[in-house]
């Protein structure tokens, strides 16, 4: 991964407490799991940034390998990966999402 | 069975599940933009003490450190439910 992505997203993830690297945006989801995902989020009514990866072919590869996760949607609380749409739907599912965002406030 | 169902469970052996269902569901997402490169959609249910004490991000981890180079290759998307045998007697009871 070059260098200059790998600052982008780190600096993305600096910037931004709630951010989902999804397919597609939260009001047009180009995939049934980023969809579920944004639906969790505003389930819980998280202020939450995205990252449309179809638009960006380098960093769609580079986070990939940055988190040691292969899939999308991929969600980071305060910079760490919290997971994709199973996990955050079970988080949803047990009341802990709603807390991490919270303290997130 | 397709045969990707039959390699990711081959993979998964790995986890040494005592349950381990793998589902094809690529034919839900014919004419979506992901199944376009040709791999495929599956859902894995799977049931192994090793996920013991881990939370879901690890056992996440786990299953795909297990499956590899599939995620590449033969998987574009995988639901993942992983649970450890003591989770699913406790399901039972709800």
């Amino acid at each position: 991964m070059n260098e200059e992505t790998k600052q982008k997203i780190e600096q993305q993830l600096r910037d931004n407490p709630v951010l989902l690297y999804m397919k597609g945006s939260p009001d047009f989801p180009m995939c049934g799991f980023s969809a579920q995902t944004v639906a969790a989020l505003r389930a819980v009514e998280a202020e939450f940034a995205h990252v449309n990866i179809l638009e960006e072919p380098d960093l769609r590869e580079a986070l990939k390998a940055y988190s040691n996760w292969p899939t999308y949607p991929q969600l980071y609380i305060n910079g760490e990966l919290v997971g994709g749409c199973d996990i955050a739907v079970e988080m949803y599912n047990s009341g802990e999402l709603k807390k991490m965002v919270a303290a997130n406030d | 069975m397709s045969s990707r169902s039959e390699l990711i469970q081959q993979r998964l052996a790995a986890l040494s599940p005592v349950e381990l269902t793998v589902t094809d569901e690529s034919h839900k997402h014919v004419g979506h933009a992901g199944a376009q490169d040709g791999r495929g959609h599956f859902h894995v249910h799977i049931v192994a003490a090793a996920f013991a004490g881990k939370p879901p991000l690890g056992r996440h981890r786990m299953v795909y450190a297990a499956l590899g180079d599939l995620m590449e290759t033969d998987i574009h998307a995988l639901g993942i439910e992983a649970l450890t045998p003591e989770e699913t007697k406790s399901q039972e009871l709800k």
